[in-house]
């Protein structure tokens, strides 16, 4: 999986008013795609937008929802729902995620400071 | 290869069937070679749910099993062969083409006849009996005609008032004529119910507009100018005109063959057998409605079925014999709740009779008991015999618990739950046990009715035991653990009919208020579109309206499919399929600038692949601009109504096929559904719409249009069933208005119509009720919620496009709105391009980078 390994990572991406809840968009950070979610509650969240089973940079166009107390996304194109806070795949549909991919998606942290948002690539869980 | 034994069965009907499919099932060495001689020119066929011939099935909807058996080299199946001669010496029969068949066994299977009394006039045209498909065929061709001709209903007398002719005046009133049953004993269905039963048996069927003469002896049919069926003459000096009369006054043993070979012959007819099927004959054996087993001929599926099993575990070396025959019956007839079983006349020595009855509710029901009133021992059910599929299984077992919870309407007294014994039978047509029944589901990992269907055939034939089947399932899959609650998702407890009425009954609008009042945590892709599209079925607000555009499904979110790189299809709406030049060339114009693929859908439509989320507000500007509307290719709502060329160019249209498809195309688009919609018009009966295999589809005919629901195509195919015959275009819209809310509002999560249609209550006749005669007192608001639709309707794409908040969501990157997706790679086939494979990708071959295709409008 990609990773950008830059010293420098903070990044600024948008104004939180820009994002609607439960409405996901991506963002372009270098040449690393990522999924960036507000929550009804108000939580920001950011995963990367390759979705591991289908290859394709979709995952912030998915639906957002829960299991149990876990805030989750949905793939858009085999349903498979991964978790916002850790990335872990916990519904695979009984399918194989694409040679050489990890069911789990990359979480990354974002900071909300002053009503903007930014993303750290280095602190990749 | 010469050990392999010939066996010959005469007779190719139900029973026939059923033994040549148990012995290929169980003869796993392959001892025997079985031919079936069939006197009918076809396979086997459901005779008992031969009255559904005359709602729109066709002769092939009454295939019995899997016609693979008919392929299997150990059996052979010779239609129109009736046999005419057995050689008991020779061991051979001899068909009426002359052909002779050697046979080392003989199975005897030639069921019985329609017998009709003799009596003056029961030869004229216009006097049917109704036994096999060709009988009600003709029957179906004469009422058909006759209705032509004489421009008023065509009057019907069903003479006898047994099951059968209860199904026949059934019949008659569905092929549009008026039916009168004349019977001779002085109730309906004698040998079934007793007087208080036949009684409240009389209100009911009178209730469905049938004429009830009881006590009344037919004396002659008379002939009318022409020489046809015209009157009947009673006894008591009576008359009644009469069109057409149809015979149901018994059957026949069609014994003639044992006859002239000189095999015993019961008292009543029949070929004599032993208890494991054998006549005097050792190399002979008889099943079904032929045989005289234990004295006598039963006209009933289930034990000739029994027999059958019997005839092939005695050839195969196997012990079995006939247990005795379960007489229980159950009326097939809408609307009328009748079924006997057990003594219900209560013969047993000491047997203690329960009754209730409410004359106002036309409701009559008895329990027959043993002396100590614990043990059932029969019944019967007049006008609600919603406990006959738990009770007749319970024959000759303890009932557990007040008696009378089983007589009292439903929820007056705590309903007494009782664990069916493994060996109780269930399904009585197949023989099925509730031990075997349970077994699908703990040894087979049958997981649902269907399954469970599949595995053991209960409820395969006429389908009465089915609810009792379905609790079973329910409650083993409930003992396993596995879930089979019908709520939606974790997150809500209820089905999607019961979400529907929920959310319609407290007007809540928005899904945070939903899910806080009704549900719990935050949703998920199940719930979450299901909610959005009951709010569209509902209000028909814009998809992205309030809190909504999280709720849809990938596709309704942007108004696009997604395809497998993650762009998007765009399909404009083509109404029934006819286009304008104009249009066409516009279609092709936006696809050269886009570089889009294009495609004709099967549809009747174009489709152009391989739009970035960013091109898609462009593309649809110029569609939109040019009078072109959204498709919904992406909804669970209408997609297409796909039509025929029609009268206007066919030389043998005989309705505006596509003038029709495009007026429903216009009034059902953008209804939001359980699941997706399609129609399909045809000009004439060759239906080169393949109308029937749509969830709706109207086929013109001469005098207006048949309204066909519940077909489709994709996994599990289903032909459309016919709902309305010969209507006008005003009717055909409110039936298709009524049907298609009633379905919106009941249906399941991603229920078609064709499975929703069958799971529903009652099936088809019921919703027929609720949508034709307003059984549910809901019709004016299912009007008025479509005449609401088609009001209130706009066309989602042009809204966006005036929206410049809901426009933003087509953005690639929230920091990077003009970097088109860099992830994106085609490579060029057939003169237009695709996705790039992995393979592709990683070889480096020569890729078309979208961006350099595109031309902003
Ligand atoms: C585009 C098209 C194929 C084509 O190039 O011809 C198509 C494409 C898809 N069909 Fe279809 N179906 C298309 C006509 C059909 C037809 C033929 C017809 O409509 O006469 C059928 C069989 C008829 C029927 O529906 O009864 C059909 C039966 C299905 C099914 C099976 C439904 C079922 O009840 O079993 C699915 C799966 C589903 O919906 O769950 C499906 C699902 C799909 C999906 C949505 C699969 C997916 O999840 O991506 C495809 C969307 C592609 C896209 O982006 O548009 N498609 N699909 C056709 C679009 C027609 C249109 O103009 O809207
Ligand atoms: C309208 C209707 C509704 C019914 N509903 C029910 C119901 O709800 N429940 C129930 O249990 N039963 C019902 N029955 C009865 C049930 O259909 C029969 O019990 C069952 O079909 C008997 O099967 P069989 O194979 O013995 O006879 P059949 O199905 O009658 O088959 C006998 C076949 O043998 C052929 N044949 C006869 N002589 C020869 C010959 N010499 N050579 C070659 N072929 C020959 C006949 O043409 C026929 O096709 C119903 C019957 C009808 C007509
Ligand atoms: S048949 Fe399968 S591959 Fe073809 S369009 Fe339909 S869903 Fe896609
Ligand atoms: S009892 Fe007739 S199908 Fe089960």
């Amino acid at each position: 999986m990609t990773t950008a390994a830059s010293a420098v990572t903070t990044q600024y991406l948008c104004d939180y008013d820009r994002l609607t809840p439960e409405l996901g968009v991506a963002a372009l950070v270098g040449d690393v795609q990522v999924a960036i979610f507000r929550l009804a509650d108000g939580s920001i969240h950011a995963v990367q937008n390759l979705c591991p089973f289908s290859g394709a940079y979709v995952l912030s166009r998915g639906i957002t929802g829960s299991r149990g107390d876990v805030p989750t996304i949905a793939s858009p194109l085999y349903k498979q729902v991964f978790s916002l806070l850790t990335g872990e795949c916990l519904a695979t549909m009984d399918k194989a995620p694409r040679p050489g991919m990890s069911p789990d998606l990359a979480v990354y942290p974002l900071t909300l400071d002053n009503g903007q948002v930014f993303i750290d690539l280095a602190g990749t869980e | 290869m010469t050990d392999i034994q010939q066996i010959v069965v005469v007779g190719g009907g139900m029973v026939a069937h059923r033994f040549a499919e148990a012995m290929r099932d169980r003869d796993a060495e392959g001892r025997y070679a079985v031919t079936v001689l069939a006197e009918e020119p076809r396979a086997p066929y459901d005779r008992v749910a031969l009255t559904s011939y005359f709602t729109g099935r066709d002769p092939e909807d009454l295939a019995l099993g899997d016609p693979a058996l008919w392929e299997d080299p150990r059996v052979r199946l010779e239609r129109d062969a009736r046999v005419e001669g057995i050689d008991r010496e020779a061991r051979t029969v001899t068909d009426k083409h002359g052909r002779t068949y050697p046979y080392d066994h003989l199975v005897l299977a030639t069921g019985s006849y329609a017998w009709s009394p003799p009596m003056e006039g029961a030869e004229l045209p216009g006097v049917f009996v109704y036994r096999t498909i060709d009988d009600v065929a003709a029957l179906r061709i004469y009422v058909e005609q006759r209705a032509k001709e004489l421009r008023r209903p065509v009057r019907g007398a069903v003479i006898g008032g047994g099951l059968l002719g209860l199904e026949a005046a059934g019949a008659l009133q569905e092929l549009g004529a008026t039916s009168t049953v004349i019977q001779f004993a002085d109730r309906l269905m004698n040998l079934q119910v007793d007087e208080g039963g036949g009684q409240a048996l009389s209100r009911l069927i009178e209730n469905l507009g049938v004429t009830v003469r009881c006590s009344t002896a037919t004396k002659a049919i008379k002939p009318d100018k022409a020489g046809r069926a015209g009157r009947l003459t009673f006894a008591d000096g009576g008359e009644q005109l009469v069109d057409v009369v149809v015979f149901a006054t018994g059957v026949r043993p069609r014994d003639e063959l044992g006859r002239s070979a000189g095999l015993g012959i019961g008292e009543r007819g029949g070929v004599v057998v032993d208890d494991t099927c054998l006549t005097e004959d050792p190399a002979i054996s008889a099943i079904g409605e032929v045989a005289c087993i234990q004295g006598a001929c039963i006209g009933l599926i289930a034990p000739g079925n029994t027999m059958a099993e019997i005839a092939v575990d005695r050839l195969l070396g196997g012990q079995s014999t006939f247990p005795g025959a379960d007489t229980s019956a159950k009326l097939k007839l809408l609307g009328v709740d009748v079924a006997s079983f057990g003594d219900a006349f209560a013969t047993t020595p000491g047997a203690l009779e329960l009754t209730y009855a409410d004359p106002v509710a036309g409701v009559y029901k008895k329990l027959v008991v043993t002396d100590d009133a614990r043990t059932l021992l029969g019944g019967i059910l007049v006008g609600d015999a919603s406990a006959y599929a738990s009770l007749r299984p319970l024959v000759g077992s303890e009932l557990g618990g007040d008696p009378a919870g089983w007589l009292l309407p439903e929820g007056s007294v705590e309903g007494p739950n009782i664990e069916l014994p493994d060996a109780a039978g269930v399904c009585s047509c197949n023989n099925v046990s509730a031990g075997a029944i349970r077994g699908a589901v703990t040894e087979h990992g049958c997981t649902d009715l269907a399954g469970v269907k599949a595995c053991t055939k209960a409820g395969t034939s006429c389908g009465s035991c089915l609810p009792l089947v379905k609790k079973i399932v329910g409650d083993e899959l409930e003992k396993s653990g596995i879930e089979i609650s019908n709520a939606l998702c974790e997150h809500f407890g209820m089905s999607r009919a019961q979400l529907f009425s929920a959310i319609q009954v407290s007007a809540l609008r928005t899904f945070s208020e939903i899910i806080e009042r009704f549900g719990t945590g935050r949703g998920c892709d199940l719930c979450k579109p299901a909610i959005g599209s009951i709010l569209a079925s509902l209000y028909n607000e814009h998809v992205l309206a309030q809190d909504r555009a999280a709720l849809q499904d990938t596709n309704d979110r942007v108004m696009a499919n997604m395809q497998k790189d993650g762009t998007y299809s765009v399909v404009p709406r083509v109404p029934g399929g006819e286009i304008l030049p104009e249009h066409l060339i516009l279609i092709g114009q936006i696809a050269q600038d886009y570089g889009l693929y294009t495609k004709i859908t099967g549809g009747q439509r174009i489709d152009m692949f391989g739009a970035r989320l960013d091109q898609l507000p462009g593309i649809w500007k110029r569609l939109v601009d040019a009078g072109m509307e959204s498709g919904h290719a992406y909804g669970k709502s209408l997609r297409t109504v796909k039509s025929c060329v029609g009268s206007d160019w066919c030389r043998y249209g005989v309705q505006d096929s596509v003038g029709m498809a495009i007026a429903l195309e216009l009034r059902y688009r953008g209804l939001r559904s359980p699941h997706k919609i399609k129609l399909g018009v045809s000009g004439c009966a060759r239906e080169c719409a393949e109308a029937r295999g749509k969830d709706v589809g109207v086929i013109a005919t001469d005098n207006g249009w048949n309204v066909y629901v519940g077909g489709n195509g994709g996994f599990t195919p289903r032909h459309a069933q016919l709902l309305v015959e010969d209507v006008d275009d005003a009717t055909v819209f409110q039936v298709i208005d009524r049907y298609l809310m009633y379905y919106i509002r009941t249906a399941d999560r991603l229920q078609r119509t064709a499975p929703w249609q069958e799971e529903h209550e009652g099936g088809l006749e019921a919703i027929r009720q609720v949508i034709m005669e307003d059984s549910l007192g809901i019709c004016a608001d299912l009007d008025e919620h479509m005449a609401r639709h088609i009001d209130t309707y706009e066309d989602e794409w042009a809204a966006v496009l005036n929206d410049p908040e809901r426009l933003k969501q087509f953005t690639s990157f929230v920091n990077a709105p003009d970097q088109p997706d860099p992830s994106l790679a085609y490579v060029e086939q057939r003169g237009q391009r695709r996705p790039a494979t992995p393979a592709e990708r990683a070889s480096g071959a020569v890729l078309i980078a979208p961006s350099t295709l595109e031309v902003r409008s």
